[in-house]
């Protein structure tokens, strides 16, 4: 069935024969779909199957579902994008996937389960070895287990092991919205707090019916992009410290937080907490706010141009970003990944384009890659520049009026799909309401969901050394893929 | 190379001064509470987290900042700008009427161990892991937390404590315990965050264990997440470089 992205929808007009169900998936996905979503909604003792696909190019989104009692027909194995997707619905549900390659849990929330205990992918020869790090890993940062399948550096595969982050936020989205609503969608992924914000209120004003100002939406588009600059910025400048190059590194480290704090001067949160809400945004920009965003934005692009032109001009940091973890086309299209990843990989996929919600109506940007960490370098330098232009031309031209509208009751018995190009790629949101109008299903698909598993394609044939190098090209969020 | 030191002079000398009288914070930044009166029926009907008690007063160690409360409540309760949240004992964290009690140092034997050089590991047990990017931006050079002789390290062997952030999910649990035996005594341990302190967004959570009640908690920074401000302004206090 064909649905608008952040509009309601009647959710009973999507559900089909099983048999169908499994039938026409297949046949989209095979027509160029993408899932954008697929789980299972526990319904009076049975699960109804429900997959949301996505075709980007035609700006077409697509529901289908199907209630289901038992196990049920794995299409991983013609479709790879979906390999998460059926583990996550058989840790979730108990319903099989027949026919999955391998069904190990993700997050290990089910009695019994101890994270990080499962069976691992080995390789098994003369002097092949088994490198494991984590949870607690050398930096600050988040905690998960990575097996390496080695023949002296060269790496033969890669296993990512999660769910230590695993916290139950989906499942205390149910019953929602209440006071806590917002400040989970808030927490799904820190540093991603703008974009999820959005995703959830895209979700609730779509149930709710509400038309949100003109002015709130762009100064949601406003947040949106200046946590797209600090995150790139700060991933470049990570990029440059992983290659030994510390100019970029330092400067660029600052830089970061000269974007957070702009984003503080706004909303009084360098992260954009409490910033957005059902029905608009918190905070408005007074002229001279406005003033010294521009002041500010000014002064710390001039100083992000400068600091990272250095990259592209040091023949060392080159050499180490050509070539190096390779996603090609091909793989980026079968794994579904999504965001700045799957554009460095050719993959012309943008939300603000293709599914433009708020300001991002006429949104273009030409971009491509060759999949390497250069490319995937190269992709972020080009959405600063991009990001920077929206948010100057923002500044100078706020539409006038109100920033928040009454949102009131969701509508009972439907559905929403909301989509957000968040820095990471596509956010999913998709809410679904009962008799009572509250969730009964809250579904979050965080862009690290689809992508993991690409960092683990990067280093087949690499170097243990080029780790650090990929991971940081793709800075994939723990908490957001575990929940 | 000529190009790297002609980017070096354009950046320029971008440490800042700590502490400072005025610290640069946004206007709209949201620090300690100021309880105004106790009657606190309406703040706490706003509080999602039960952060609030009428006739007690505010828990910094509950409080996300998100200022519902203030809103609901403008005469009960407003937040100041003060950026300075850090306490060695969480009953302190309760902001009543009286002045609020902010982190001592250390005994002077410990203060003698770790006043000049204080290695910390950092394990992020849950949460969302904007604590920990605050953390991380301690090590950048407009905190530079390093010219305290504060860094934060990767071997538990080479620290003389933890900084634990997010709620400690049952997954973690493991892990935590582990990296605390691992590091040599006499250790601290800071719970930074409204998830490590009591949960945050997610207290309640059966999820969730929160800091095993015997790894004892020496510092307790608030926040979600806590400003890199009062972190540093934590740790500095703690190891009694700021009094």
């Amino acid at each position: 069935m064909k649905i608008e992205t952040m509009t309601r929808f009647d959710f009973g007009a999507a559900d089909m024969d099983s048999g169908l169900f499994f039938d026409a998936v297949a046949s989209r996905l095979a027509a160029g779909g993408r899932a954008v979503a697929y789980f299972a909604l526990p319904e009076r003792g049975a699960h109804r199957l429900v997959m949301a696909i996505a075709f980007d190019r035609d700006s077409r989104a697509e529901v289908y579902s199907s209630s289901v009692s038992g196990p049920f027909r794995s299409l991983t194995p013609s479709f790879p994008q979906l390999h998460l997707f059926e583990r996550e619905i058989y840790e979730q549900s108990g319903l099989k996937p027949q026919g999955h390659p391998w069904l190990k849990p993700i997050r290990f929330n089910t009695p019994g389960a101890v994270p990080g205990v499962a069976d691992f992918f080995t390789v098994h020869g003369s002097q092949v070895h088994e490198v494991a790090v984590g949870p607690v890993h050398a930096g600050v940062i988040e905690p998960g287990h990575f097996r390496f399948q080695c023949h002296g550096e060269r790496v033969f595969h890669l296993e990512i092991m999660l769910g230590y982050q695993h916290r139950g936020v989906e499942r205390k989205m149910t019953g929602g919205p209440d006071g806590r609503s917002v400040h989970y969608a808030e927490t799904l992924a820190g540093d991603t707090t703008v974009g999820h914000a959005w995703a959830y209120c895209g979700a609730v004003e779509a149930l709710a019916g509400v038309n949100v100002p003109p002015r709130a939406q762009v100064l949601r588009g406003l947040m949106l992009e200046l946590e797209r600059l600090a995150n790139h910025t700060g991933d470049l400048g990570a990029l440059a410290g992983d290659v030994a190059y510390l100019p970029t590194a330092s400067f660029c480290g600052r830089l970061r937080g000269d974007f957070l704090n702009m984003s503080a001067l706004v909303c009084g949160n360098r992260f954009g907490r409490n910033m957005l809400r059902p029905g608009g945004v918190n905070c408005d920009l007074d002229f001279a706010l406005v003033k010294e965003l521009k002041l500010r934005l000014d002064n710390t692009y001039r100083d992000v141009a400068n600091a990272v032109s250095l990259l592209w001009a040091t023949n060392s940091v080159n050499d180490r970003f050509d070539d190096t973890g390779v996603i090609t086309k091909e793989v980026a299209e079968g794994l579904g990944i999504v965001g700045p990843a799957a554009r460095a990989s050719g993959v012309g996929l943008d939300t603000r384009r293709n599914f433009p919600y708020g300001p991002y109506e006429g949104f273009t940007m030409a971009v491509s890659g060759s999949g390497d960490v250069y490319s995937r370098a190269y992709v972020r330098w080009l959405e600063i520049q991009k990001s920077a232009e929206l948010v100057a031309g923002w500044l100078d031209a706020l539409p006038e009026g109100p920033v928040m509208a009454d949102c009131g009751e969701l509508k009972p018995g439907s559905a929403a799909l909301s989509l957000v190009e968040g820095w990471r790629g596509q956010i999913c949101h998709f809410a679904v309401t009962g008799e009572d109008g509250r969730f009964i299903h809250y579904k979050v698909v965080d862009p690290s969901f689809h992508n993991w598993q690409a960092l683990a394609m990067a280093l087949r044939g690499g170097e243990i050394s080029d780790f650090p190098l990929c991971n940081k090209s793709f800075n994939l969020s723990y908490c957001g893929r575990d929940l | 190379m000529i190009k790297a030191l002609i980017a070096r002079i354009k950046q320029g000398y971008r440490t800042i001064p700590f502490p400072a009288a005025d610290m640069k914070l946004s206007p709209r930044f949201l620090g300690l509470p100021k309880v105004k009166s106790l009657k606190l029926d309406k703040a706490a009907a706003a509080c999602p987290y039960g952060a609030i008690t009428s006739g007690a007063g505010l828990d910094m160690g509950r409080c996300v900042f998100c200022g519902d409360c203030a809103k609901a409540a403008p005469e009960a309760v407003e937040f100041s700008r003060d950026y300075r949240l850090c306490a060695r004992n969480p009953v302190d964290l309760l902001i009543g009427k009286e002045d609020f009690k902010r982190a001592e140092a250390l005994g002077a034997e410990l203060r003698g161990i770790f006043g000049r050089s204080f290695r910390l590991r950092q394990v992020c047990a849950g949460g969302c892991a904007a604590c920990e990017a605050d953390c991380n931006v301690l090590q950048t050079l407009g905190f530079d937390m390093g010219r305290f002789g504060i860094q934060f390290v990767a071997s538990p062997r080479h620290a003389d404590g933890i900084l634990v952030t997010g709620p400690v999910t049952k997954n973690m649990e493991l892990a935590l315990r582990k990296t605390y035996a691992a590091v040599s005594s006499p250790k601290v341990v800071i719970a930074c965050g409204a998830c490590a302190i009591g949960g945050g967004p997610y207290a309640g959570h059966e999820e969730c264990t929160g800091i095993p009640k015997d790894i004892p908690v020496d510092l307790y920074i608030p926040g979600c997440p806590p400003n890199p401000w009062t972190i540093l302004d934590g740790i500095l206090r703690l190891i009694g470089r700021i009094e």
